[in-house]
C-alpha cells in the first residue's frame, strides 16, 4: 500500500529559493540531516528573477544608515502592521546576511572604496540595495545554491510536496508534523519523506492571477498545505501590485519592470507627459517627499538637502496612481502608462546599470530604452500576507513546523518596500535553520508517519486519473485568474468580493470534476496543474475573504467602498484556520511595539 | 494580427517518438514559449516542457528550435515568416525524459566538481575590499543561467557520450574561470581545469559563445585566457619546484568535491528496503551530536591550494562512478534533428 520511496531526515526544507537554500545552509551547520525538495530545477526558483537588489543598512554609500533607519522605513512602508520583532531582527541582521554572501563567492558591484555598492529604491531613506546590475537574484541564488552543493546537501529537483504528513492520520492537525509527501516530476511516483522538522520555503501566489510577475511555481503551495495542516496564516488579504509591469505585446504582460529603473532616476508620465506622482503624494509621506520637480531631480546627487522624488513613493502609493492615470483615460496606447529613462540618462549608463532590463525591452518589446519610454501598468508581484510564525525561531503554529521567505506572513505589514524580500529571506532562512534543527535535537522521540495520511495523500494525487469529469485543468485555472484579476485586484469593493467567493465556490467544484489525459504519470504537466489547482483555489479563498473582512484600505489592499485609512484596524491583524474545508477569519491584536522602538517613530524626518 | 502558426514538436520518451505536426493560433508578439503552452492547454495537456521566468533570466526553457539551441521564451515567432514552419526539439546532448524535458543532472553532477570559493579570511564584518573593475571580469562569467545551452552545442560531448566523463564543458569552464580571476580567490584552479576537467579537448571552436543567450564570451574571455594560464602554470619554475609534477589523489573540497554519493537524488534511488517509521525511535538528532555522516569541510589552507592542483588520472574514478549512473545520450531524437542543427551550424560557420 505504502511502500513508496522513503527517506528518513531530521529537517526537510520545501523550497531552493534564497530562504530554502539559506535555511537547509543553517540547519546543515547546526549538525541536522537536511534535505532540499523543489519543483522546478536547482537555481530555478522566483529568487533567480530578482533584480533590484538586498536591503541591508551597511552604511557604505551613506554613513548616515543604521538599522533604526532601516527599521524605521520598512514600519512605515508597512503602515505600521509588520511584526515589529520581525522587522528589528531584519534591520539588525541583514547586513551580516550581505556579507556572509560575499564570503561564499558572490561579486557585488562596489563603491570607489572597494565596498559593497548600495542603490536607491522606493521607501528607503538611504541608498541600501545591495546588487549586481539588475540581477541581483541570479547573484544570491547562485552563491546559495554553491554553497549548498558544495556542503553536500541532499537535493531532490523537480519534486512536488503536495502534503505534510502528521502522526495521527490527521494530517499534522492537532499533533506533531511527522513529514511530507511529494511526487517526482519525472516519473510520477511518489516518495513519502519521514522528518521530524518541515522548512516551509515555497514563496508566493501570484499564479491565481492573470497579469503577475509571478511563474507557475507560485499556486501557494506552502501557504496551502500549512493551512490544510492546522496552520494560521496571516493577512491574506495583502498582495502587492507592482507599479511597473510591461503592458506590450500582450505575451509579456505582467512581466517585471525593476523599481531600479525609478531608483537610477527613471520618472513616471502620463499621456500629456505630465509627471504625475507630484498630485498623488499621500498625507503620510508629504514631510519626506518632494513637491517639485527641482528638488526631486537634486535628491539624486544630494540627499542630505533635498527630499526624494515621489516616484519612490512605497509601492502600493505608487501602483494606485498609476491605475487612477489610466482610469481618467490619461494613459499611453496599450493602457499603461510612461516610464521614461532616456530623456534622463544616458544611453551608456542606462545599459550599464540596467542590462536585463535593456535586454528585455529590445527583445521582447522592440522598444529601445535608452531611446524611447517604457509603457508600464501594475502586475501582481507579492503576498504580504503568509504563514503565522513566532519572530525569533520561524516556528508555525504546528509542532515542527517552520515557514521562511515570502510564504511566511507578518515582516512586511501591508506593504512590502523593493529589496526586504531578499533581505528577508537570508535573515529568517538562517533563524529557520537553527531553530528546526535545535526542535529536532531537543526531540524526545521521533514522530511517526500516519500511514493513513501517507495513504490519503497518495489517493488525492492521483485522483484526476480516475476522474470520469470532463474539466480541463488549465481552463479551470484559467477562469480563476480572470475572477481574482478582475473581482480581488488592485482596488476591491465588497460586492465584488463577494462574487469572488461564489465564483470560487464553483471553481472549486468544477476542480473536482478535472481528468487529465495523455500518457500517465511521467512528466505530465496537466496532471500537475490539476494538482496545483487545490492550493490555488484555497489561497485565492483566503485572500478573498480576508480581504472582504478588512473594511479599510491600507498598504496592499484598497477597498473602493472604504477609502480610508482605519487606526481601529491598524490594531489587528487577521488571522485564518481551516476546518474540514471551512474558513474562519478571525482578529487578533497585534504584538505591542517596545517604548524604545516606538521613540524611533516620534522623531521628525 | 494573429495567424495560425505550423509547429512540429518532437514528443516522445526515452524508448523513443517522434514528430507531431500541429496548427496554433498566436498572436503578434509572441514567442515560441507562448505557442507551447497555447498548444498545452487546447491541444496537447500532457506536452512536457520546461519554464520558469519567461524572460530569459532562470535558463529552464532551453530546446532547439528550427535546429538552433535556444531559450524559447526568447524565440519571437516574428523571427520565421508566418508560412514556415516552427520545429521544436529537446536538448540533443542530454537524455530525454519526456517532449521537450531532457535529463540535465549532468550539468549537476559536474558542478559539484569544483571546489568552492576559497577566500583569505572570513568576511563576518564586512572587511573586503575589491575594486569594480577587479570584480566585473568575473561578473561577467556570473550572468551564466545555466540553461546549458553551450553544454548541449559543444561538440566534444554533443554526440560523444564517451567524453563526458573527462568533460565538464564551457559552463563549468567559466566557472573556473570566473574563481580563477576572482580577486581574493586563494586556489589554484588551472590544473583542475586543465586534468580534471578536460580543458585539452576544447578547440576553440566557439560554438558555445555562439548560442549563449546571456552573451557571455566564453570562449575569448574565459577558455581562451584560462587555457593560457594553463600553459603557463606548466612553465612556472616555483609550481615545478614545489613538486606539482607528482600525480596525487585529488584533494576534496568540501564532502561534494566530484566524489561520493551524490547529493543530487534522483527518482528511485531512495531507500528500497522501508525503515519501518515506529522504529524511528528517538531521534538520530535527539543529542547534540551532529547526525550528518561526512566530516564538515574544512577552510582550505594554502598548503590545500597547492595540493589539490596536484591531480591525477586516478582522480577521474570518482567522475567515471557519475558517468555510469547517466543514460546514454538519446539517439532517439534522430536524424531529423541533427540536420537541422548542422543545417544551423553550416550557416553559422559561413556567416563568419
Ligand atoms: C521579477 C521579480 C523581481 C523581484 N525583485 C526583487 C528585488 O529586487 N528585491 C527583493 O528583495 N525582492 C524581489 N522580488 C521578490 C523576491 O524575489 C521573492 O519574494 C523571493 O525571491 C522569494 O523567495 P523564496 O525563497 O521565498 O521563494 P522562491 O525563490 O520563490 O522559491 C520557492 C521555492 O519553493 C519551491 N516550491 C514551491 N512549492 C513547492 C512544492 N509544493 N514542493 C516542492 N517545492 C516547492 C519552488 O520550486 C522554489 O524552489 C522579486 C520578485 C520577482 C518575481
Ligand atoms: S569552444 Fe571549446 S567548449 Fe566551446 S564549443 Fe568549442 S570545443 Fe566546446
Ligand atoms: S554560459 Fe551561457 S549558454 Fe552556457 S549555461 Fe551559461 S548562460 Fe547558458
Ligand atoms: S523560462 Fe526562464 S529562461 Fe525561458
Amino acid at each position: 500500500m505504502t511502500d513508496f520511496e522513503s527517506h528518513d531526515y531530521d529537517v526537510v526544507v520545501v523550497g531552493a529559493g534564497g530562504s530554502g537554500l539559506r535555511a537547509a545552509i543553517a540547519a546543515h551547520e547546526a549538525g541536522a540531516r537536511t534535505a532540499i525538495v523543489c519543483k522546478s530545477l536547482l537555481g530555478k526558483a522566483h529568487t533567480v528573477m530578482a533584480e533590484g537588489g538586498i536591503a541591508a543598512a551597511m552604511g557604505n554609500v551613506w554613513p548616515e544608515d543604521n538599522w533604526q533607519v532601516h527599521f524605521r522605513d520598512t514600519m512605515r512602508g508597512g503602515k505600521m502592521l509588520n511584526n515589529w520583532r520581525m522587522a528589528q531582527l531584519h534591520a539588525q541582521e541583514a547586513p551580516s546576511r550581505v556579507w556572509e554572501l560575499e564570503e561564499w563567492g558572490a561579486l557585488f558591484d562596489r563603491t570607489k572604496e572597494g565596498k559593497i555598492s548600495q542603490r536607491d529604491f522606493g521607501g528607503h531613506r538611504y541608498a541600501r540595495l545591495a546588487h549586481v546590475g539588475d540581477r541581483t537574484g541570479l547573484e544570491m541564488i547562485r552563491t546559495l545554491q554553491q554553497r549548498a552543493v558544495d556542503l553536500g546537501i541532499d537535493v531532490f529537483m523537480e519534486c512536488t510536496i503536495t502534503r505534510l504528513l502528521g502522526e495521527s492520520g490527521s494530517g499534522g492537525r492537532g499533533d506533531r508534523v511527522s513529514g511530507a509527501f511529494a511526487y517526482w516530476r519525472e516519473t510520477g511516483s511518489f516518495i513519502t519523506f519521514r522528518a521530524p522538522a518541515i522548512i516551509l520555503a515555497t514563496g508566493g501566489i501570484g499564479r491565481s492571477f492573470t497579469v503577475t510577475s509571478n511563474s507557475w511555481e507560485y499556486s501557494g503551495d506552502g501557504h496551502a498545505m500549512a493551512l490544510w495542516a492546522g496552520a494560521s496564516l496571516l493577512n491574506m488579504e495583502f498582495v502587492q501590485f507592482h507599479p511597473t509591469g510591461m503592458v506590450w505585446p500582450p505575451s509579456v504582460k505582467g512581466l517585471l519592470i525593476t523599481e531600479s529603473v525609478r531608483g537610477e532616476g527613471g520618472v513616471l508620465r502620463n499621456s500629456d507627459g505630465k509627471r504625475f506622482m507630484f498630485d498623488y503624494i499621500p498625507e503620510f509621506f508629504k514631510a519626506e517627499t518632494a513637491d517639485n520637480e527641482a528638488e526631486a531631480d537634486a535628491w539624486y546627487d544630494d540627499h542630505k538637502n533635498n527630499r526624494r522624488p515621489p516616484e519612490l513613493l512605497p509601492r502600493d502609493e505608487v501602483a494606485r496612481a498609476i491605475n487612477s492615470e489610466i482610469k481618467a483615460g490619461r494613459g499611453s496606447p496599450h493602457g499603461g502608462v510612461f516610464l521614461d529613462i532616456a530623456t534622463r540618462r544616458s544611453a551608456e549608463d542606462i545599459k550599464r546599470r540596467l542590462p536585463s532590463m535593456y535586454h528585455q525591452f529590445k527583445e521582447l518589446g522592440d522598444v529601445d530604452i535608452t531611446k524611447d519610454p517604457m509603457e508600464v501598468a501594475p502586475t501582481c508581484h507579492y503576498v504580504m500576507g503568509g504563514i503565522e510564525v513566532d519572530a525569533d525561531t520561524e516556528a508555525a503554529t504546528v509542532s515542527g513546523l517552520y515557514a521562511v521567505g515570502e510564504v511566511s506572513g507578518g515582516m512586511h505589514g501591508s506593504n512590502r518596500l523593493g529589496g526586504n524580500s531578499l533581505s528577508d529571506l537570508l535573515v529568517f532562512g538562517k533563524r529557520a535553520g537553527e531553530s528546526a534543527a535545535g526542535y529536532v535535537a531537543a526531540l524526545p522521540s521521533r514522530p511517526a508517519v500516519a500511514a493513513a495520511d501517507v495513504q490519503a495523500a497518495a489517493d488525492e494525487a492521483l485522483a484526476p486519473f480516475a476522474n470520469p469529469g470532463a474539466e480541463n485543468p488549465y481552463a479551470v485555472m484559467k477562469d480563476l485568474q480572470e475572477h481574482m484579476q478582475s473581482l480581488v485586484g488592485i482596488i476591491r469593493k465588497g460586492d465584488e468580493l463577494e462574487i469572488a467567493l461564489k465564483e470560487i465556490e464553483r471553481l472549486k467544484e468544477r476542480a473536482r470534476n478535472v481528468s487529465v489525459k495523455g500518457s500517465g504519470r511521467s512528466y505530465n504537466p496537466g496532471w500537475h496543474t490539476a494538482l496545483d489547482l487545490r492550493a490555488m483555489l484555497t489561497v485565492s479563498e483566503c485572500i478573498a475573504r480576508a480581504a472582504l473582512t478588512r473594511t479599510e484600505s491600507r498598504g496592499g489592499h484598497t477597498r473602493d467602498d472604504y477609502p480610508a485609512t482605519d487606526p481601529e484596524w491598524g490594531k489587528v491583524n487577521l488571522v485564518i484556520t481551516e476546518r474540514r474545508g471551512v474558513l474562519q477569519v478571525d482578529r487578533k491584536p497585534l504584538p505591542q511595539m517596545p517604548d524604545d522602538l516606538k521613540a524611533l517613530f516620534e522623531e521628525t524626518h | 494580427m494573429g495567424h495560425q502558426q505550423s509547429m512540429r514538436v518532437w514528443r516522445g520518451d526515452a524508448s523513443g517518438g517522434d514528430f507531431r505536426s500541429y496548427s496554433v493560433p498566436v498572436e503578434e508578439g509572441e514567442v515560441v514559449l507562448d505557442a507551447i503552452h497555447r498548444l498545452q492547454a487546447e491541444q496537447a495537456p500532457d506536452l512536457a516542457v520546461r519554464w520558469n521566468c519567461k524572460a530569459g533570466k532562470c535558463g529552464s526553457c532551453s530546446a532547439e528550435i528550427n535546429g538552433k539551441p535556444a531559450l524559447m521564451c526568447m524565440t519571437r515567432l516574428s523571427t520565421f515568416e508566418p508560412t514556415e514552419t516552427v520545429t521544436v526539439t529537446p536538448m540533443r546532448a542530454f537524455p530525454v525524459i519526456r517532449d521537450l524535458v531532457t535529463d540535465v543532472t549532468f550539468n549537476y553532477e559536474k558542478a559539484r566538481e569544483v571546489p568552492a570559493f576559497a577566500p583569505p579570511h572570513s568576511n563576518a564584518d564586512g572587511s573586503f575590499r575589491m575594486q569594480q573593475v577587479d570584480v566585473e571580469r568575473g561578473q561577467e562569467f556570473r550572468k551564466c543561467i545555466e540553461c546549458f545551452l553551450c553544454q548541449n552545442t559543444c561538440h566534444v560531448i554533443r554526440d560523444h557520450e564517451e567524453n563526458k566523463p573527462a568533460f565538464a564543458g564551457p559552463r563549468f569552464f567559466i566557472r573556473y574561470a570566473e574563481l580563477d580571476m576572482h580577486p581574493l580567490d586563494t586556489l589554484d584552479r588551472r590544473r583542475m581545469a586543465q586534468e580534471d576537467e578536460g580543458l585539452g579537448y576544447c578547440n576553440i571552436t566557439k560554438c558555445c559563445s555562439e548560442v549563449c543567450p546571456e552573451g557571455i564570451h566564453i570562449t575569448d574571455n574565459g577558455i581562451i585566457p584560462l587555457k593560457e594560464r594553463v600553459v603557463d602554470t606548466k612553465y612556472d619554475p616555483v609550481f615545478i619546484s614545489l613538486g606539482i609534477g607528482r600525480r596525487k589523489q585529488r584533494r576534496l573540497v568540501g564532502p561534494g568535491g566530484g566524489s561520493g554519493p551524490s547529493p543530487i537524488k534522483r527518482p528511485g534511488q531512495g531507500q528500497s528496503s522501508l525503515r519501518s517509521a515506529a522504529s524511528a525511535g528517538p531521534a538520530s538528532g535527539a543529542t547534540a551530536t551532529p547526525t550528518f555522516a561526512p566530516a564538515p569541510p574544512r577552510a582550505p589552507t594554502a598548503v590545500d591550494k597547492v595540493a589539490s592542483t596536484a591531480s591525477s588520472a586516478a582522480s577521474k574514478v570518482g567522475t567515471a562512478a557519475n558517468a555510469e549512473s547517466m543514460k546514454t545520450a538519446m539517439p532517439a531524437i534522430g536524424a531529423a534533428v541533427g540536420v537541422g542543427f548542422l543545417a544551423w551550424a553550416i550557416r553559422k560557420t559561413r556567416k563568419k
